[in-house]
């Protein structure tokens, strides 16, 4: 439906890393002022996130960025040039989104002091990025043991190692990228256990070969990895994390055999995770994807979710990195545009240019899943005394017995029973593993036992916010 | 003492200017920049003891994205603050009913 009312179009992105980023710079670009709402107090995302400032000095971009810091520098000169031209909310988190009867977005705000806030918009662009996916293992809840994207975190904005000879485990683009960046820092990675085999990623090479550049980056990090002398043991899995008097140590088995590994730090990881909550609270259809294994939004092929007004960009969409999802956010504000009816001042040929880019970036990105396929038998037999639910101590034993005894109908109905993940996270480390051993213990597919549903607040609100909200 | 994993600073980054700050009743300093997470771990490699079982498990923070939930510390002034996403200020009074740690 064509905008044609006086007042000027309200646009509100949520998520200020690459995707939101482009997004908002392409309505500035056609004339608008989009709300930007940014989750940490700067822009950048995780992926292109800046250190506070105390520590910029320290470290150039491509210290922090490395082969992209060109992309990183150019997102913050495309953040800086329309800061002035846009309503930039940072500090900011969206914790409720829902559609109004006259078919606007309401948007539930809170900033970091804890006020609480409403902002209505006649269209959301939801780019609120993803976290790593977890596969539980015993041990994983122990001081020292991170997720890969939590250990990048804190070497890139924070200037701190987690360790100084850290085992990195699972796998994914992100297990030797992290590995490597730790090593360029000064660490000495104690080990890096791939789950993917060799042959896995020997199927996914035409697939890869969509963006060759940055499939050899990441062969070239391993061998880099390999000629320090850093063990790398391909088609192995870390089985139990120990804590001894000094360290860690990693127990693994796999292709290359098995045995153990100490190190001062561990850091797993199995690819990433949408952070699709706003979408499912407003109403948007989920499909399981079987290729990534996991429920993702329905969205068009511009990012139009199924709820007309609500569009998806970058990892919360689907996961395929930081370069598709500036081309993304540029596709679903175009979309917004086009919607409005205000299309008619933008260029076709660049919207089908980018069409055809994010193709090959899902063809990328379907390599990606040969090689780094998700583990799923490893949740089938993890041992019963592995912490699933971490919040609220719940174990794979836990939820074995439950799904026996009472024969949930889906993992909603486990999450009742057992408490497995009602707790702070909201079952984003532990929803997927129950859904796994819900499967496995029914003998059903994990597309029949559904998804962990969102609730409100989609992350705990400070307390301050509360009280104001019941004084009124 | 059982281990207490540490972080420790990239090689020339912890020449930043001092915070004043306290845990639990121990003046200490923290750099800035430092979030609150960073800090802690720095010296006392961990945040809060866990709500389950005997109460001898601690934690320490998992995803640093303030996704996990698994960082929230208190502050002597009731406000509970996610510390992977929180910088320490100036000032600030931590509560953590940890002993000093391992080191």
């Amino acid at each position: 439906m064509a905008h044609t009312e006086t007042r000027p179009l309200c646009v509100a992105i949520v998520g200020a890393g690459p995707a939101g980023l482009r997004a908002a710079s392409t309505l500035v670009k056609a004339g608008l002022r989009p709300i930007l709402i940014n989750e940490a107090p700067e822009p950048g995302g995780q992926i292109y996130r800046r250190p506070p400032k105390a520590l910029l000095l320290f470290r150039s971009a491509k210290d922090l960025y490395g082969a992209d810091s060109h992309r990183a520098s150019a997102l913050d000169s495309a953040f800086d040039d329309m800061k002035e031209r846009i309503d930039y909310r940072p500090s900011t988190s969206v914790w409720n989104a829902t559609r109004r009867n006259d078919g606007r977005v309401r948007l539930h705000l809170c900033d970091a002091s804890g006020e609480v806030d409403t902002l209505d918009c006649d269209k959301v662009v939801l780019a609120t990025g993803a976290m790593d996916r977890i596969v539980p293992l015993p041990g994983w809840t122990e001081p020292g043991v991170w997720s890969l994207g939590g250990a990048q975190v804190m070497l890139k904005a924070q200037a701190q190692f987690v360790g100084r000879n850290p085992v990195f485990a699972g796998s994914g683009p992100l297990l030797y990228l992290v590995a490597w960046q730790y090593m360029k820092a000064g660490a000495t990675p104690a080990a890096v256990i791939d789950a993917s085999t060799f042959s896995a990623k020997l199927r996914a090479v035409p697939a890869m070969l969509a963006r060759s550049a940055v499939a050899f980056r990441g062969l070239r990090m391993a061998v880099a990895l390999r000629r320090r002398g850093i063990l790398v043991l391909e088609g192995c899995h870390a089985e139990r994390i120990d804590t001894t008097p000094t360290g860690f140590l990693v127990s693994w088995a796999g292709e290359q055999g098995s045995g153990d590994i100490s190190g001062d730090a561990v850091a797993i990881g199995h690819g990433l995770k949408p952070e699709q909550q706003l979408a499912e609270l407003l109403g948007c259809r989920l499909h399981f994807d079987p290729g990534a294994g996991q429920w993702l939004v329905e969205t068009d092929r511009d990012g139009r979710a199924s709820v007309p007004g609500v569009y998806l960009a970058g990892d919360m969409a689907m996961i395929r990195g930081a370069h598709a999802a500036e081309t993304a956010g540029e596709l679903s504000a175009l979309a917004v545009l086009a919607d409005a009816g205000l299309a008619p001042a933008y260029d076709g040929v660049r919207r089908i240019r980018l069409r055809r880019s994010m193709k090959r970036q899902d063809l990328f990105r379907k390599g990606l899943e040969a090689a780094f396929p998700f583990p799923s038998n490893r949740i089938e037999n993890l041992p019963d005394e592995t912490t699933v639910c971490r919040c609220e101590g719940v174990t794979a034993g836990d939820l074995r017995k439950a799904v026996a005894h009472w024969q949930p109908a889906d993992v909603n109905r486990l999450k009742a029973m057992t408490r497995c993940g009602m707790g702070r996270c909201q079952s984003r480390l532990c929803g997927e593993t129950a859904a796994a051993l819900l499967a496995a213990g029914s003998g059903r597919d994990r597309s029949e036992v559904g998804f962990v549903r969102s609730q409100i607040p989609v992350k705990p609100l400070p307390i301050p916010a509360r009280e104001r909200e019941t004084q009124r | 003492m059982s281990f207490r994993p540490t972080c420790h600073p990239v090689q020339g980054t912890d020449q930043r200017s001092p915070l004043n700050v306290i845990v639990d009743g121990t003046a200490m300093v923290a750099r800035a920049g430092d979030t609150i997470l960073s800090f802690l771990l720095r010296e006392r490699g961990a945040l809060r003891k866990t709500e389950f079982g005997d109460g001898s498990r601690l934690r320490a923070g998992f995803c640093a994205m303030g996704a996990c939930q698994d960082c929230w510390v208190s502050l002597s002034d009731g406000r509970r603050v996610r510390a992977c996403s929180t910088l320490v200020e100036q000032g600030m009074h931590f509560v953590t009913g940890l002993d000093n740690g391992a080191h």
